[in-house]
């Protein structure tokens, strides 16, 4: 289904990387309350090229809505004010070729983003080539760029680089934007959900359905390493953790357990799945090793130990557990030593999930009747709450480790109606916190890595 | 751990005397209604909800009878859980007798027995809390009688409520174990 995109981008990069320039930086450590203002050229496109794209993609301009792609990613980061194209003064084509940087300060930008696309054909096969380039107005010069060559349904994904790359360039952080989701639709009566595993881009485009909803599926994740994701099915009444590979759609049972395995997660290399069985009563980790199908018990505690999640390196693995009485935070050793309780507060506190940079873990706290995501040090210091609501949980983080996204439910009225279930994210600094727009309900969401070619 | 009990000692002694007040509220307020106007049956009716949340919750147990069904004939099917626990009440020891007597009586029935969680906890921690419900009851059956190879336990966790309810007295039916005729 997807492999059709696996279909070869040619990069060419013509600006050497590497070269710092005196551009202008954002800071992205702290809320940023003062957005840069950028503006996102139209795309320039040839009438020749116009017509043949026309006819490949029906879009009349294709430049143009690759621009607002890049816009619709700069803006929702909270980090850009992204300038009303009405208000630009130079065509697309010349700004392209050498802007005239007084008309771009006179509408107060400090960064210009320009573009073309022309239509190829290699091999008797149609392909796009979309140019960009990112100038600095104040400094009166081109800062970074690039080209590159794809199928023409391939166009939002340039998109999507292009996005990454202006970000990379302005935050000194890796982006974010040509990534996917993976995440339970919902749909139906609150007491009768029906659940689909549904994937889509980052920006909420391009949904797809990869199962039909008749049995329970929930806590779809990624492997960060490839297009394979693990989930709990219900299949047959057999709640049991699947793997999925999303290109093929091929699935199957994850080892062999006398009972319900739940909670999976990947490690950090993605060669194996950590998940909780339950069994008589009792709920414990297990790992299991895919290349060499040998599955290890890690905890052994008549409590509930679940939600594991790895640490970035693969050495240690925090979890939640009510050993105390209560869900409290963990963290072991991989091999399921040295097991320490880091979580101290008020409350109890679930979910944890360690940040792709290692340094901290984002958690799911209750605590008098309200629940809050929120973020502490792997040691259990420095716990910070970045939002509050009636109900939300399931933490993830963007390849980056700079956003957290999360589904928040609502409290149903008197008569037990009005209840939804929608993903949120926000970002690490508990600033720009934002719905994220999806064709259905939704929750349990998994961020996926950045996308390869 | 002892301070823990203590105080939940002292919480069932208030919930039984909340209990044993609105009872006899109720009660009083029969005898007033037989002679009353118009105006204090509209009274009465608004009290009415209140009286009956505590009619139908002991501490956070569920103690009603809407939503429960029955396995057979004056057979509940589920008993109800306070938060976050997987003790089986008094209530809930009578119903699970009361199942596992009928299940030697029909010895050529199997059972699955579904855990339940309400909405007020993670999702994974939830499908753990449900088998964990499922299990305890299951245990009882066993102990009065039930071979384990007729009882087979499934946690929905909070994903299939009864009551789709934001409300205490809702996600107390919702936390509950239900016996289900498999064959």
């Amino acid at each position: 289904m997807r492999n059709k995109l696996l279909l070869i981008f040619i990069f060419c990069f013509f600006i050497k990387p590497g070269i710092s320039y005196s551009i202008v930086e954002i800071d992205i450590t702290r809320g940023n309350l003062d957005p840069l203002p950028i503006s996102v050229s139209p795309f320039f496109a040839d009438e020749i090229s116009k017509e043949k794209i026309k006819k490949d993609l029906d879009i009349d301009n294709l430049g143009l809505e690759i621009s607002k792609v890049i816009e619709n990613n700069l803006r929702k980061t909270g980090l850009f004010d992204t300038l009303d194209k009405e208000s630009f003064l130079q065509k697309p084509d010349i700004a392209h070729l050498k802007p005239r940087f007084e008309d771009w300060v006179l509408i107060k930008s400090q960064v210009l983003i320009t573009g073309k696309v022309t239509s190829k054909i290699i091999n008797e096969k149609d392909y796009i080539r979309i140019e960009f380039k990112l100038w600095d107005v104040l400094g009166a010069k081109m800062v970074d760029g690039f080209s590159l060559t794809t199928v023409p349904t391939n166009w939002r994904r340039v998109g999507h680089k292009i996005s990454d790359k202006v970000y990379e360039r302005l935050t000194g952080e890796s982006g974010y934007f040509d990534t996917r989701i993976i995440y339970v639709a919902e749909e139906g009566p609150k007491t009768q959900r029906i659940k689909k595993l549904a994937i889509m881009d980052q920006d909420g485009f391009n949904t797809k359905y990869l199962t039909l909803g008749n049995e329970l599926v929930l806590t779809p994740r990624f492997n960060p390493t490839n297009q394979m994701v693990t989930y709990l099915s219900y299949f047959r009444n057999m709640p049991r953790v699947y793997l999925l590979n999303i290109e093929t759609g091929k699935q199957e049972v994850v080892g062999d357990f006398p009972g319900m395995t739940f909670a999976p997660r990947f490690s950090p290399d993605g060669k194996k799945i950590i998940m909780s069985l339950a069994k008589d009563g009792n709920s414990e980790i297990w790992v299991r090793n895919l290349e060499t199908n040998i599955q290890e018990k890690l905890t052994d505690h008549p409590s509930i130990d679940t939600s594991p999640s790895y640490s970035p390196d693969g050495k240690y693995i925090t979890f939640n557990s009510d050993r105390s009485g209560y869900q409290q935070i963990y963290v072991m050793r991989s091999d399921g030593s040295k097991v320490k309780r880091i979580s101290f507060g008020k409350g109890i506190y679930g979910t944890p999930v360690w940040s792709p940079r290692g340094d901290l873990i984002a958690f799911t706290k209750l605590h008098k009747g309200k629940f809050f995501i929120g973020v502490m040090r792997t040691d259990g210091t420095g716990e910070r709450l970045l939002t509050e609501n009636f109900y939300q949980e399931a933490p993830s983080w963007s390849p980056n480790g700079r956003i957290i996204i999360f589904y928040r439910e609502t409290k149903t009225d008197d008569k037990g109606q009005g209840f939804s279930a929608k993903l949120w994210s926000i970002d690490l600094t508990g600033y720009n916190e934002r719905l994220v727009s999806t064709e259905t309900d939704a929750s349990d969401p998994s961020w996926s890595s950045l996308l390869e070619n | 751990m002892n301070l823990n009990k203590i105080f939940k000692n002292a919480f069932l002694v208030v919930i039984f005397g909340l209990v044993i007040t609105a009872c006899a509220t109720k009660k009083s307020v029969k005898t007033t209604t037989e002679t009353s106007t118009t105006t204090k049956a509209a009274e009465t009716q608004k009290a009415d909800p209140i009286e009956k949340l505590d009619a139908l919750m002991q501490g956070d147990v569920y103690v009603g009878s809407d939503t429960v069904g029955e396995l057979a004939s004056g057979v509940p099917d589920r008993v109800f859980f306070a938060t976050n626990e997987t003790i089986l009440t008094t209530a809930s020891r009578e119903t699970l007798r009361k199942q596992a007597a009928w299940l030697r009586q029909n010895s050529d029935v199997t059972v699955v027995v579904e855990g339940h969680a309400d909405e007020r906890g993670t999702r994974e921690y939830n499908l753990a809390l449900g088998e964990r419900r499922a299990n305890a009851a299951k245990d009882y059956l066993m102990t009065y009688g039930v071979s384990s190879d007729r009882i087979k336990v499934l946690s929905y966790g909070k994903e299939r409520p009864v009551d789709s309810g934001s409300n205490p007295l809702s996600w107390s039916k919702n936390r509950r174990s239900v016996t289900v005729k498999a064959n």
